[in-house]
């Protein structure tokens, strides 16, 4: 049983990272990250399971909430940023380049 | 209290910090803290000496009680007790100074009979001295200063007289000649003063090397192996005396300390600086003749009499370097003593001759007697300074032959007490120099090997002799005939005749410390002097069967009385009734000859001066001229050229060729590796993300499958 979710937790993983790597959209993006966040909490729940403690369920659901804020505050930045540039392209926002 | 008599050197050396801080300030000026550390410490030496004889005595019964136990039955129980064979142990209190590699250097109080008799004299005189000296130096304008070091002279002298070991000895030692350094120039304005503290310091210089040489000598030959070697001075006298200590390392360090009291004590031929230091005020002269600087070496002796005693046979011996050199000093001071108009340079040459009969006495054995002339000595000498520090007083001058006669009638009370100490001080029956000299004469007669020290009681009464002639022309010359300076002379103050009378009563009755065993009053008054402060122990002569204390001798007491008694008559026929051939020196040409030999002091200031210090001054200016133009300047100019060449190879290789090239380097290294990193920071958020994550790949796989 451990090994299927825990397979399972990866594949969003590797999904979620593909995502955020690959894609331009910044919504794209931020959801990426949102998958990678389910990976773990994923992961947080199984290994919780397995070990019979309620921690690790506990801890998901702060994960939960903290991902809540943290989109809410990037969905402001990314408004923000559109607002500007008219646009939500990554590749446009390279104002850090050396 | 004995155990505690530590704290009177500290009660002057107190009172100098606080006149050095405060003095100033305090209403008289620090004469007050000073007179008052000197007298607290007076004081407490006189407990200190009435506890030492409850400690004598105690040891003496102990003593006894043991003799009578161990010959009970056998006839010699009376012998016994009347001998003195009991020990008296001294007092003993150390601390350590500092350790070196193992070696435990301790800094104590040793307390036998020689440092108790010695707190009482320095202490007093140096009291006396105090009070005289805030009138004879009053309104001076070193005033605080001059309080100070007196302070500090006593202090020295009172640590001396304690002192433990020997490294203790020679810091106060050096202490002593420091102060006497400064205060005989108290008044360097005048290049006379500076020059003759100078001379003080010098010559005392010479005689230190001595001391020091002694000392490492019996360091090292007090034991084989650096844990049994000691400083200690109980131990060097016990190990001495034990035959511990080869009989060729005693005679090396007894000789090399020979030198220390020469210079210290004024003996001949390092005795140049005593008279000069009359250049001081006259309450130092006093206290350095009377009871601290020319003393110390007179004690040292004494103190380390084990190993003179061992070192220079003295025992079984008919001449010594010790006895010599006293000898010699004895008649040599003496004689100079006569052609001097300073009042106080007449009374400077006969301390140098009174010093050597002290040196005399120790030479021959006669430990008591020597500090017997040493005790009364410094009653009557420190009489005879202050009197004529009055006198001076009054006439504002020293010159005898100028300046004074006649001052009986002005200065009364000056003349009786100055007349008491003479009469003491050449030994008229019963006055305390009576008792001492002869003591020192009977010992000359009674003392020594098969032929005995004959010739040195010869000595001592021609020194006798002319101690008398010298001493009434003195008196005539100050006291009797006219007046032949200018005003008015007038009586000094209660503080100055004060410390006169006391000094003069000390005079008449100090010999009766010592008087002779003679059966004309009870056993009790008789040597007490003996009794009380000579050492009784494993570290003192009297262990050795050769050790005696003379008997009183009324042949040769009557004899050297006479003998002052003619000289005292044939300066009197001279002065007073102009018999005898007057004005001898401007008409023999022998006469005058030795005249000027005496005038210019045997030429010893002459020897030193221009051949001694003249005939090497030359070759050494020179010789150090040859090597500071040739080997120092070669050297700085070698110096300055390797330098210059060094400096040139360490621009053009080092600084141009090495630090450049790293600091150019540097900067090449910086800027391509900027330009290198300047590509992956490409602003795409993207590739940052992708960058991190790679390397978290990779760090992740190295933690799996390497660790």
């Amino acid at each position: 049983m451990l090994n299927q979710f825990l397979l399972l937790g990866a594949a969003l993983f590797c999904i979620g990272v593909y995502g955020v790597l690959a894609r331009r959209n910044a919504v794209m993006v931020l959801m990426s990250i949102e998958l990678i966040l389910n990976a773990v909490n994923i992961n947080l729940i199984t290994f919780g399971a397995y070990h019979g403690d309620i921690v690790g369920a506990v801890f998901a659901l702060f994960v939960i909430a903290v991902a809540a804020a943290e989109v809410g505050v990037g969905l402001a930045i990314v408004l923000i940023i559109y607002r500007n540039r008219h646009s939500v392209d990554f590749d446009d926002v390279d104002a850090m380049r050396g | 209290m004995l155990e505690y008599a530590w704290i009177i050197p500290l009660l002057p050396a107190a009172s100098f910090f606080l006149i050095l801080l405060f003095g100033k300030r305090l209403p008289f000026k620090g004469s007050e803290l000073g007179i008052a550390a000197v007298g607290a410490a007076f004081v407490l030496a006189v407990v200190v000496n009435t506890q030492w004889f409850d400690h004598v005595n105690e040891a003496e019964h102990a003593g006894s009680e043991e003799a009578a136990a161990s010959v009970e039955g056998s006839e010699g129980s009376e012998a016994a007790a009347e001998d003195e064979h009991f020990t008296v142990e001294p007092i003993t209190e150390e601390v350590t100074w500092f350790q070196n590699d193992g070696l435990d250097i301790e800094v104590g109080m040793l307390l036998d009979g020689p440092a108790v008799m010695m707190l009482f004299v320095v202490t007093l005189v140096s009291l006396l001295v105090h009070v005289y000296s805030t009138d004879y130096v009053a309104g001076d304008r070193r005033y605080t200063h001059f309080f100070a070091f007196l302070s500090l002279f006593t202090a020295s002298m009172l640590g001396l007289v304690m002192a433990k070991s020997t490294l203790q000895l020679i810091v106060c030692w050096e202490l002593v000649g420091v102060c006497s350094f400064v205060l005989i120039g108290h008044w360097w304005e005048e290049k006379a003063n500076s020059d003759a503290a100078l001379k003080a310091f010098i010559v005392n210089r010479v005689g230190d090397v001595g001391l020091l040489c002694g000392v490492v000598t019996l360091y090292f030959a007090s034991g084989a192996t650096a844990s049994e070697r000691t400083f200690d001075i109980l131990e060097i006298n016990t190990r001495a005396l034990a035959g511990d200590i080869s009989h060729t390392a005693l005679l090396v360090a007894a000789c090399a300390l020979v030198a220390a009291v020469m210079s210290k004590s004024g003996q001949f031929i390092l005795h140049v600086w005593l008279p000069d230091a009359m250049a001081g005020p006259t309450p130092v002269s006093a206290l350095i003749h009377a009871a601290t600087m020319v003393v110390a070496g007179i004690f040292m002796v004494g103190r380390l009499y084990g190993v003179f005693y061992q070192g220079l046979s003295i025992g079984i011996s008919t001449v010594n370097l010790l006895a010599v050199v006293g000898g010699v000093t004895v008649l040599g001071g003496a004689g100079l003593a006569f052609v001097q108009n300073d009042i106080k340079k007449v009374l400077a040459y006969s301390t140098v001759s009174q010093l050597g009969y002290m040196v005399m006495a120790l030479g021959i054995g006669a430990w008591t007697a020597a500090f017997f002339h040493l005790f009364t000595h410094a009653f009557f000498k420190a009489c005879l300074f202050l009197g004529s520090g009055s006198v001076s007083h009054a006439v504002h001058s020293f010159d005898m032959r100028k300046d004074m006669g006649g001052l009986r009638k002005w200065m009364p009370h000056t003349f009786w007490t100055f007349m008491i100490a003479t009469a003491a001080l050449i030994g008229i029956f019963p006055l305390a120099g009576f008792w001492s000299k002869d003591e020192i004469l009977a010992g000359a007669s009674q003392l020594g090997g098969n032929g005995n020290y004959v010739a040195f009681m010869v000595v001592g009464i021609t020194g006798a002799m002319m101690t008398a002639a010298y001493m009434t022309r003195c008196v005539y010359l100050t006291f009797f005939g006219e007046f032949r300076g200018h005003g008015h002379p007038h009586e000094s103050g209660p503080r100055i005749v004060v410390p006169l009378w006391i000094l003069a009563g000390l005079a008449v009755v100090a010999g009766l410390a010592n008087i002779p065993r003679l059966a004309l009053w009870p056993d009790s008054f008789e040597l007490r002097f003996e009794h009380f402060y000579e050492p009784k122990g494993a570290y003192f002569p009297s262990v050795l069967p050769s050790f005696a204390a003379p008997e009183f001798s009324p042949g040769i007491a009557l004899a050297s009385t006479l003998i002052g008694l003619f000289g005292i008559g044939l300066a009197y026929m001279w002065f007073w009734r102009g018999a005898g051939p007057q004005h001898v020196t401007e008409r023999s040409r022998v006469a005058h000859a030795g005249y000027t030999f005496l005038v210019n002091k045997y030429y010893f200031d002459h020897l030193y001066v221009d051949v001694i210090a003249g005939g090497v001054k030359g070759p050494v200016a020179r010789a150090s001229n040859w090597i500071n133009q040739n080997v120092i300047d070669g050297v700085v100019n070698g110096a300055g050229r390797l330098s210059l060449v060094a400096g040139r190879f360490v621009y053009d290789r080092i600084d141009q060729g090495v630090v450049d090239s790293v600091v150019d380097g540097s900067g090449f290294a910086a800027e391509g590796g900027g330009q290198l990193l300047r590509r992956l920071t490409s602003g795409k958020v993207q590739q940052y993300g992708a960058l991190l994550f790679g390397a978290t790949a990779i760090f992740a796989g190295v933690l799996i499958f390497v660790v």
